[in-house]
């Protein structure tokens, strides 16, 4: 229980559905108190290892311990130190907020004393105090998500598996989620989420980038950002279109990709490659108004990541 | 344990009272088709529809025709003039029976021999046909047995008339009218709360994994056991209630006797009710969608109606399909409704039903609690 050892560690976690494998031995440690990302596009295996961690579904290799109790042999067991929030939170649209909050919480015999005090708690950090007698069919997408959120936490558990959470929640709700999870990060629960936004990644304290099943990296979003192959190169440019045309068959140059206001290019060496873009550009006469070394998001280190040989499959 | 089971099953009732449509569904259908059965599914036949043809002319072929015209059974729709108009009658439907009574009919009689009445029945509908015809063949005995006694007596005397006869004296048990609603109006209580209690709980189940609240629940310290007994029991009060209604109108509205224990009714109801909910939480373990429960249920809930005896007698099936009739609850749960209904026997005669029943439920409850438990994994 001390801070030193992880609340929750996998190791060389592998499962395979028929002829595909979903998670290929997959390792990663979270620490107390942190949340932690899953990051990676769709079919990277972040839903299979959240199940896995969740104890509904058995690893076919490695293990699993979170907070002591391991998860593969004894998945009852770390149901109380658990809450899973799938994808699609269960939540029964013919029932009010408040039903759903109740059933939740009786099915994990969280007593009646504790339950209302947690219940308007929690109701109240996310701003659904006054939505308490309504059905939950008819909330917005955002707010089922809160109250996804709620169920979950009902009984205070120690770690929060949240499995995209945020998908197809609007930016606002976005962040009032996320300002959610940072209250509960202060009291103590670690939180596991998994995204496909990769702009999401960075609000994580590590993330893992999950690609095929495997891990590509482990790290702080800074930390990872220093595994960026190269350098990200933005162009500021009212003809993207013409930019991208002109750089995107130069030796050194990857990645290519058109944003609002010009182009993002990835280069193995910005002193050497930047008047050489610069040169291109000129030489076509594609106007542009600026070209610089640009701070990389995780969404950059990413693909960067993806398309370089040399990085870890 | 109590407290999540008993959070589930109100959770379910809870579900159930916001669902306006669900309390039509539990009660108006059953009602209706209580009403269709008790009304419209009858074997008996009255006023066929009956075209006659009296080629004698004579006295004894007009008396026998009014044994026919006198009986509510047959209804004489046209006095044909020949045999062309009697195949056109039937061809045309205009009569679903024909009488033909060949010239020399009474001539044969008074003679003592015995004359022919050409019956042509339109055999389309099997299941008339053969009931009317044998309305024809009782009309027909009687008027022979009348006349063969006033023959004898005009004959001999009143000595004559004591010809040695076979009478038969029809005294039906149990349902002494034959009345068809007797024994339609009881074995809906199987029928209606089979398909009820099976849909409920396939449907109830199929949904939480459709709409994802199943696995929800499965990352709660819930046990399977927990949850199938929290969202079976209240389709198990549901399926009493509906024994509990059909009963009411069978025997308030229809009048439909009943002569046993309720108790014994009761005890019967409750394994059959068992075996049907394990039977919906079956097929939810098949299905993961509404739909493919659906479809399933529609496959298998009518070969339960066919191989149960509710309309069909069971001893005219081939041996292969009698032998699958003691694979299914209805058979017997039937035999224990009409048993106590119109018999009034006990536990003394029922009792291999019931132990049948109880078998049945106890296999089946077990094979579909062990098949959810591997279905959520």
């Amino acid at each position: 229980m001390n801070a030193g050892t992880p609340i929750v560690a996998a190791e060389a976690l592998t499962k395979r559905f028929a002829e595909s494998v979903a998670v290929d031995g997959l390792t990663f440690s979270v620490d107390r108190g942190e949340i932690f990302g899953l990051v990676g596009p769709d079919g990277a295996g972040k839903t299979t290892t959240m199940r896995m961690l969740a104890g509904v579904l058995p690893p076919d290799a490695g293990s699993i311990v979170v907070d002591s109790v391991d998860v593969v042999a004894d998945p009852e067991g770390a149901k109380q130190h658990i809450s899973y929030m799938p994808q699609r939170f269960g939540l029964y649209e013919d029932l009010t907020v408040d039903e759903n909050i109740r059933f939740y919480a009786d099915l994990f015999e969280v007593p009646s004393a504790l339950r209302e005090e947690r219940a308007t708690r929690l109701l109240a950090a996310s701003g659904m105090s006054q939505f308490r007698a309504r059905l939950a069919g008819q909330l917005s997408g955002g707010m089922k998500q809160k109250l996804g959120l709620t169920c979950a936490l009902v009984h205070t558990p120690q770690v929060l598996l949240l499995d995209e959470p945020t998908t197809g929640v609007d930016p606002v709700s976005r962040r009032d989620f996320w300002r959610i999870l940072y209250g509960l990060r202060e009291e103590g629960v670690t939180i596991l989420i998994s995204t496909a936004y990769l702009d999401e990644a960075e609000r994580c304290n590590r993330l893992a980038l999950l690609y095929g099943g495997r891990v590509l990296y482990c790290d702080t979003p800074v930390a990872l950002k220093r595994h960026m192959p190269g350098a990200l190169i933005v162009i500021t440019s009212s003809a993207g279109r013409d930019a991208r045309a002109a750089i995107a068959r130069l030796a050194g140059v990857s990645n290519v990709v058109l944003v609002g206001d010009g182009v993002h290019a990835v280069v193995d060496d910005s002193r050497l490659r930047i008047p050489e873009l610069r040169q291109a550009l000129e030489g076509v006469n594609v106007p542009f108004a600026n070209i610089a070394v640009g701070e990389p998001s995780i969404e950059d280190v990413f693909m960067a990541l993806l398309d370089d040989p040399e990085a870890p499959r | 344990m109590f407290e999540r089971i008993i959070a589930i099953i109100i959770k379910e009732f809870i579900e159930l009272r916001r669902d306006n449509s669900a309390r039509f569904r539990l009660i108006v259908p059953t009602i209706l088709q209580m009403l269709l059965f008790g009304y419209a599914a009858t074997y008996e036949v009255y006023h066929v529809s009956t075209a006659v043809l009296d080629l004698d002319h004579s006295q004894e072929s007009r008396e026998l025709l009014s044994h026919f015209t006198a009986s509510n059974r047959f209804d004489v729709v046209e006095e044909a003039r020949s045999q062309r108009d009697i195949t056109a009658a039937i061809d045309r439907s205009d009569a679903a029976v024909a009488l033909v009574i060949h010239a020399g009919f009474a001539e044969l009689l008074r003679k003592g021999r015995s004359a022919p009445l050409q019956v042509i029945v339109d055999g389309t509908n099997s299941n008339t046909a053969l009931i009317a015809l044998g309305y024809v063949n009782a009309i027909a005995a009687n008027f022979a047995k009348d006349y063969a006694t006033d023959l004898a007596q005009r004959i001999s005397g009143t000595a004559g008339a004591r010809q040695v006869q076979v009478v038969l004296e029809q005294r039906p048990w149990f349902n002494p009218d034959l009345n068809g609603r007797w024994f339609f109006v009881p074995g809906l209580i199987g029928t209606l709360t089979l398909v009820i209690v099976v849909n409920l709980t396939a449907f109830a189940i199929v949904r939480e994994r459709e709409v994802g609240t199943l696995e929800q629940i499965m990352v709660s310290p819930i046990r399977p056991v927990e949850f199938i007994l929290g969202k079976t029991v209240p389709f198990f009060v549901i399926g009493l209630f509906q024994v509990a209604l059909i009963v009411a109108v069978g025997t308030l509205w229809f009048q439909v006797p009943f002569a046993g224990n309720p108790l014994v009714l009761v005890l019967g109801s409750v394994l059959f009710l068992l075996s049907t909910l394990a039977l919906g939480l079956l097929i939810s373990t098949l299905c993961s969608t509404q739909q493919q429960a659906f479809s399933l249920n529609f496959f298998i809930l009518n070969p339960f109606f066919i191989l149960s005896g509710f309309s069909f007698p069971i001893s005219s099936m081939p041996q292969v399909l009698q032998w699958l009739t003691y694979v299914n609850p209805l058979r017997y749960y039937l035999v224990v409704i009409r048993g106590t209904f119109l018999k009034g026997v006990g536990l003394g005669v029922l009792w291999p039903e019931l132990a049948a029943m109880a078998a049945i439920a106890l296999i089946l409850l077990a094979t579909s609690i062990l098949r959810f438990r591997k279905s959520l994994e």
